[in-house]
């Protein structure tokens, strides 16, 4: 069955003309991830016009095939100028950086590229092989549960956003507000209209979201004269030829350090809102503390370039996989691919990948088939992006900026969104000013309707508030989200306070509940050895006689990607 | 000593606003129909926003008070220091206003083009290059909307007079 699926999915996928719309994605991504302040999710936002007069699949092919360039794009500018081209590279900058200095750009870039195609290659099989698995535990999901989800999200989001976690849950109230301007899809009615004609539709989605990212992102590109007049080429970017054979073999040398960054980025990835620019940093961590050398890390270490690339691409598969499975986005990227799905009239949701299964399999192939187009692609990218380094930021931010108006417009033929666009560009550059995450806000625009929806599902069915405790899966992320906001806390103030100590062994035990309630064998046990890893954890910390101690963990906190 | 700071001012700036919204929540009309009235996921939402709105003035008045040199830097100052975002977004502003008679191809090339002189300079040498690139960009933009795509953009008057 499944394998007939996928047969017929490639049959989809496997058209001349998708497939260079993909090559066309992928060398977009690339360069979009090149070019530090362009971000991942601007360029796949910026895709998403050109993707209406395709179907769905062709559409969301060439959507993915952006996402898996930009991921390994940034690499490019990391190892060559010492300047990520985007978060999700930021440690990969830390030796390959040094490694190119050091006379090896083109083994550098090589051994980048093969962890991305061997991280992205990892998480795209996990892609096919948990994705039903997470579907058919979401069809257990009731809407207590959903709505339960969604507040952990908005939660962990804000806490993984910033230093500031009130700011952050600010930022994710302001974005649920804003999805209830305009008629409410339940009722009908028109809400927080203010008396405007023109309010009455409320925004979509899409012109907030590139008024708030795209369009702000490029204002803070070109900030002051400085900044507006630089090009890249100041960071001294010059076209090496990339040593593919040596990197691939030093890659699966080091397949250790390949496997464990992967299922690191995948696990990153599934979570909700944490992204590849959490899991490089995890990865690197990782790598550094299991190697027999962490001395040398920093120093052009080819494990610190492996472990970083392999779990950025590896994010994307695992974002993927929530996103398929349950509808909700894992991160920035996924919400607009969400959202690029809805254009398309298809909704995620855990009965997807049964409902829709062509087109299901086809995403997962897109996502299997781009990491090949990005492996084949790289090199004449690298050239282009040395051509790009050379133009100035202002012209760049300018013509872009054009463009999102065009795109903008295209979306839905209405001139209304174009003033969103504008309010929300103002917007979203007062609030990156201000200190206040855009991450948040972004997924309480996506979220804030699925919320509502649920919340009066839940209240046709009964209106006792008790079934959000009551309810296994609903309980399950209700006690995640209420550990999720004292995690900046936690983060700050580990080994110097002593509560920090008993924060993880409490977190388990909580969860242990949840997971009996939900009966059957497995989750028991489970459950079970939750239990006894958190007994295990209280026991030695009592045996260490409550010694406060820094676990050397880094801070995480999530970046734009 | 005052403690007023700029995180003060946008705690009491969003409390309006969350007050505005609260206020704007009782014009809302109740329909009598439905298991979940129109105003209780938004109002829900306003309590959370408002209770974490206080949260976030009572943290910012414990902090210490802007110095003195970062809040008398006066609006000259201030204009010098977002001079390239005003730009941006006043011109972007005057290419909205004014699309109903330029269109999106004549009001975008001037946009672009007055975008990038305010941006990158006005020597001569700049001027024809930043119209060149205008030009070329939202033409070769608007031909792949308008012929590749089959989306059609705004003529303008000035266009459909022509």
């Amino acid at each position: 069955m499944i394998l007939t699926d996928i047969v017929a999915a490639a049959g989809e996928l496997a058209t001349i003309e998708t497939i260079f719309l993909m090559m066309v994605g992928v060398t977009a991504g690339l360069i979009a991830g090149a070019v530090p302040g362009f971000t991942i999710a601007m360029a796949v936002v910026l895709t998403l016009p050109f993707t209406f007069g395709m179907d769905p699949v062709q559409g969301l092919a060439t959507m993915i095939g952006v996402f898996v360039g930009g991921l390994s794009g940034g690499l490019m500018s990391g190892i060559l100028t010492g300047i990520p081209g985007t978060p999700s590279s930021v440690a990969t900058t830390f030796d390959g950086f040094p490694m190119a200095r050091g006379g090896q750009p083109g083994l550098a870039l090589g051994l980048g590229v093969w962890s991305s195609f061997f991280g992205g290659t990892i998480s795209a099989i996990l892609l096919v092989a948990l994705a039903p698995q997470l579907a058919r535990i979401g069809l257990e999901f009731q809407p207590w549960d959903y709505f339960s989800l969604v507040l952990f999200a908005l939660t962990i989001t804000a806490s993984l956003a910033g230093e500031h976690l009130v700011k952050g849950l600010i930022a994710g109230a302001l974005g649920l507000l804003v999805a209830t301007i305009g008629e409410d899809d339940i009722n009908g009615v028109a809400r927080f209209n203010f008396g405007s004609d023109a309010l009455r539709q409320g925004f979509d989605f899409l012109p907030v979201l590139i008024g708030l990212f795209a369009f702000s992102q490029l204002l803070s590109d070109v900030r002051d004269r400085v900044m507006a007049r630089k090009s890249l080429s100041e960071g001294g970017a010059v076209a090496v030829r990339i040593e593919h054979r040596r990197a691939a073999a030093m890659v699966l040398k080091r397949w250790i350090n390949l496997l464990r960054s992967s299922f690191i980025g995948v696990f990153t990835g599934i979570l909700p809102a944490a992204g590849s620019s959490i899991s490089n940093i995890l990865a690197y961590d990782q790598a550094k503390k299991a190697s027999r050398e962490p001395e040398k890390f920093g120093t052009g270490h080819a494990d610190g370039i492996i472990a970083p690339e392999s779990a950025n691409n590896a994010t994307a598969g695992g974002a993927l996989i929530t996103m398929m499975a349950l509808g909700i986005p894992g991160d920035i990227v996924t919400a607009v691919m969400l959202g690029a799905l809805l254009i398309h009239d298809v909704i995620p949701s855990p009965s997807f990948i049964s409902d829709s299964p062509v087109l299901a399999y086809a995403i997962f192939l897109a996502f299997f088939v781009a990491n090949f187009l990005m492996l084949g692609l790289q090199s004449g990218a690298l050239r282009l992006f040395v051509l790009i380094t050379r133009v100035r930021m202002y012209v760049l931010a300018s013509v872009i900026l054009s463009y999102c108006a065009i795109g903008v417009f295209a979306l839905n033929n209405v001139e209304f969104d174009l003033w969103t666009l504008l309010l929300f560009g103002i917007l979203g550059y007062v609030m990156r000013n201000l200190g206040f995450p855009l991450a948040p806000m972004i997924l309480g625009v996506v979220l804030g309707n699925i919320a509502e929806l649920n919340l009066s599902r839940a209240f046709a069915i009964t209106t006792d508030l008790e079934m959000f405790v009551v309810r296994p899966w609903s309980l399950f992320f209700i006690i995640l989200a209420a550990f999720s906001v004292f995690f900046p806390r936690y983060q700050k103030l580990r080994g110097q306070r002593k509560w920090t100590l008993v924060y993880l062994p409490a977190l388990l035990a909580a969860l242990s509940v949840p997971m009996v309630m939900m009966g059957g064998i497995a989750r028991p046990l489970i459950a079970v050895v939750l239990l006894v890893m958190a007994g295990y954890m209280i026991w030695r910390r009592a045996r260490d006689g409550w010694r406060l101690e820094n676990a050397g963990m880094p801070e995480i906190h999530i970046e734009e990607t | 000593m005052s403690r007023i700071n700029r995180d003060v001012v946008v705690a009491v700036v969003l409390l309006a606003v969350c007050g505005a919204f609260i206020g704007d929540s009782f014009a809302i009309r109740q329909p009598d129909y439905g298991t979940l009235p129109p105003t209780t996921w938004p109002r829900a939402i306003l309590v959370a926003f408002g209770f974490l709105c206080v949260i976030y003035l009572i943290q910012s008045l414990r902090q210490a008070p802007a110095r003195l040199e970062e809040t008398e830097r006066g609006l000259a100052a201030w204009f010098a220091r977002y001079r390239n975002p005003l730009w941006c977004y006043a011109l972007f502003l005057g290419f909205l206003v004014a699309m109903p008679v330029l269109g999106i191809l004549i009001g975008g090339v001037l946009f672009v083009f007055s975008l990038l002189t305010a941006l990158g300079g006005a020597t001569p040498r700049l001027l024809v290059t930043h119209l060149l690139i205008a030009v070329i960009s939202v033409g070769a933009m608007w031909a792949i909307f308008t012929y590749a795509l089959g989306v059609i953009l705004p003529q303008g008057m000035i266009f459909t007079t022509l």
